[in-house]
């Protein structure tokens, strides 16, 4: 049997050498062959979502049916409303929660780890190097490991079952990545940028806001972006660190859905509250795809 | 008028430090904050835990110094060793399905076809979702009777509908492992296929023009090239499941009969549940020294690869 590629032509080697199999199957593999599969790849990873928005969408009676319907035979919000209260979380306020840690996380995390990446990069002194590696050594030790002490510590600054403190949290663990990201992108740029500003008369801080930080943006950007997704999901230290209801965070209070009310949860609500969770992630990811996709792969190739 | 010379040109007040040494201020000033954060969250915590792992320390009262009595106990600590044996079973699962899979559709997605850039971002879009709050989707999706998954499987005839997924230790790591691996496998597909395409075509070509079959172009041309990635993929993962706890919390509560408590899950029950702060400290400190060794290798795996 003569197998042939793309473009028509016979393949030269045999196809029954068992070494040269895999390439008469990649070259004779028809694109329809790789489009079902890829597609039923797809269906595969996207059907969780899909179950979530069904789910949620459903009226509370059939959400609650055995067997479960394929799809909302009538769509309802009830799910969502009954998140504001009746099932015992205002997701309001746990939204609420979430956003102002995560902004307030990010937003930290990006001031400090531009004005440390741009100190590390470009403004030397005597020991930066060996503050920056010892930053990076935090990379090694996972914060994990660090949550009984850092518990006692919020609880002895009075920052325990606190935002704040989850907050301050938060930035502590963001910003190592967020300094290296920043200081790589600082060290990209070209010094003579840097000097011709300051020869035209900027300061130090001038040359950087306006001339060198402009050109850093993406980076900044990335930083800001996964620390604001770190942040939104997380849920090992919301979980510990804060112990009041109305304090918790999204991740956090889904487990008092999931706990349910008597005994019997509500799985329609659940779902709703996932959605209302996943969602935001799902649709900034789809906005900025590029910033995001990029941080990733230029922080895990560190 | 000062303002004006200042203005004129950077440096030229001599009266205070040279360029030189004002850069230098600059530099620690910029730097001074972030590293105080680190310090106090950081470095602080990390030298407590070790102090505090050298005693009894419960949540309320008194704390006393017992030496290395905590990490004796850990040694004969029934509970803890099974948590390290899940954990370790756990990862040695989790680690192998995630590199094969993530290979998989990352020599899928690397052809360059119509379709191919829209799979990829399709893949990788549960990355995006939180460990928790997949958790939590996946529990509803295995629930008996109600969960649609099991619905589906009823109807393959794989499972009956009303299996409870969650009441045997093997079909809950099952379906943990199943949700990890649809919210981790773009990631690595991501991380590969990156790897993938940093090697230049030309080197490939130059085998197969020399008479290595495509396997033996696999094994001895993109293989070695791709190693930095597949250390960094594998400790990924490697770091990843020893640090397993969210998924567990959520979709096992750690059981049936605590079989599927991971070590994080066993400090978090020591420290937060049982209030023993001084031990949950010790087991943190065993944790620790398991990821650096970790971290370690991925060094040198790496370090090795740039001869």
């Amino acid at each position: 049997m003569r197998t042939r590629n793309l473009k028509g032509r016979p393949v030269e080697r045999d196809p029954k050498d068992p070494e040269n199999l895999p390439a008469a199957i990649r070259q004779s593999l028809p694109r329809t062959a790789w489009w079902a599969v890829c597609a039923s790849l797809a269906v595969l990873f996207l059907y969780p979502l899909y179950v979530m928005l069904s789910q949620s969408l459903k009226a509370p009676g059939e959400a609650a049916a055995a067997p479960p319907t394929l799809y909302p035979h009538e769509l309802s919000l009830d799910n969502f409303r009954s998140l504001g209260g009746d099932t015992g979380i205002n997701i309001l306020t746990n939204a609420g929660n979430s956003l102002l840690v995560s902004l307030g996380a990010t937003l930290a995390t990006v001031v400090l780890s531009t004005l440390a990446g741009y100190g590390f990069a470009r403004l030397r002194f005597p020991g930066s190097n060996l503050l920056f590696f010892a930053t990076l050594a935090t990379f090694m030790i996972p914060f994990q490991a660090i949550i009984t002490p850092l518990y006692l510590l919020l609880n002895n600054l009075g920052l325990q079952n606190s935002l704040l403190g989850l907050t301050a949290v938060y930035t502590t663990f963001q910003l190592p990545f967020g300094l290296f990201l920043m200081r790589n992108s600082f060290s990209a740029i070209p010094r003579s940028l840097e000097e011709a500003a300051l020869i035209d008369g900027c300061g130090i801080f001038g040359a950087m806001v306006r001339v060198v930080l402009p050109v850093a943006v993406p980076g900044l950007i990335t930083t800001a972006l996964l620390t604001f997704f770190a942040c939104w999901n997380e849920f090992f230290a919301a979980l510990i660190l804060v112990t009041d209801q109305d304090k918790f965070t999204l991740p956090v209070s889904l487990s008092v859905l999931a706990s349910g009310n008597l005994g019997s949860v509500n799985w329609g609500v659940l779902q709703a509250g996932v959605a209302v969770t996943i969602v935001p992630c799902v649709v900034i990811y789809l906005l900025l795809q590029k910033y995001y996709v990029g941080g990733l792969l230029s922080g895990a190739v560190k | 008028m000062t303002t004006l010379t200042k203005r004129g040109g950077c440096g030229g007040d001599r009266r205070t430090l040279s360029r030189a040494g004002r850069r230098r201020l600059t530099g620690i000033a910029m730097t001074t904050p972030a590293l105080a954060l680190i310090t106090l969250f950081f470095f602080v915590p990390l030298v407590m835990m070790l102090w505090m792992s050298l005693h009894n320390w419960p949540l309320l009262g008194e704390h006393r110094f017992i030496g290395l009595d905590n990490y004796r106990n850990a040694l004969h600590d029934t509970e803890f060793r099974t948590a390290v044996v899940f954990t370790v079973k756990y990862t040695l699962i989790t680690t192998p399905v995630l590199f094969v899979l993530g290979l998989g559709l990352a020599l899928l997605v690397r052809q360059r076809r119509r379709g191919a850039r829209f799979f990829q971002a399709v893949y990788f879009l549960p990355v995006v979702v939180g460990l928790a709050s997949g958790a939590f989707l996946w529990l509803f999706m295995f629930q008996s009777d109600i969960g649609p998954a099991g619905d589906l499987a009823d109807h393959l005839g794989l499972a009956g509908r009303t299996t409870n997924w969650f009441a045997g230790s093997t079909s809950a790591l099952l379906v943990v492992i199943s949700m990890v691996t649809w919210k981790i496998v773009g990631l690595q597909m991501l991380l590969l296929l990156t790897g993938l395409q940093s090697i230049p075509t030309d080197l490939e070509e130059a085998a197969r023009i020399d008479g290595a079959s495509r396997l033996q172009t696999y094994r001895y041309v993109i293989l070695p090239l791709l190693r930095p990635t597949l250390a960094l993929v594998l400790v990924f993962s490697v770091a990843g499941s020893l640090l397993a706890f969210d998924q567990f919390y959520v979709m096992t509560s750690g059981g049936p009969g605590n079989s599927t408590i991971t070590a994080v899950y066993e400090i978090y029950r020591t420290s937060f549940i049982k209030f023993q702060l001084g031990y949950g400290s010790a087991l943190s400190a065993l944790l620790m020294i398991v990821l650096v060794a970790v971290s370690a290798v991925q060094i040198l795996l790496l370090r090795s690869s740039d001869h």
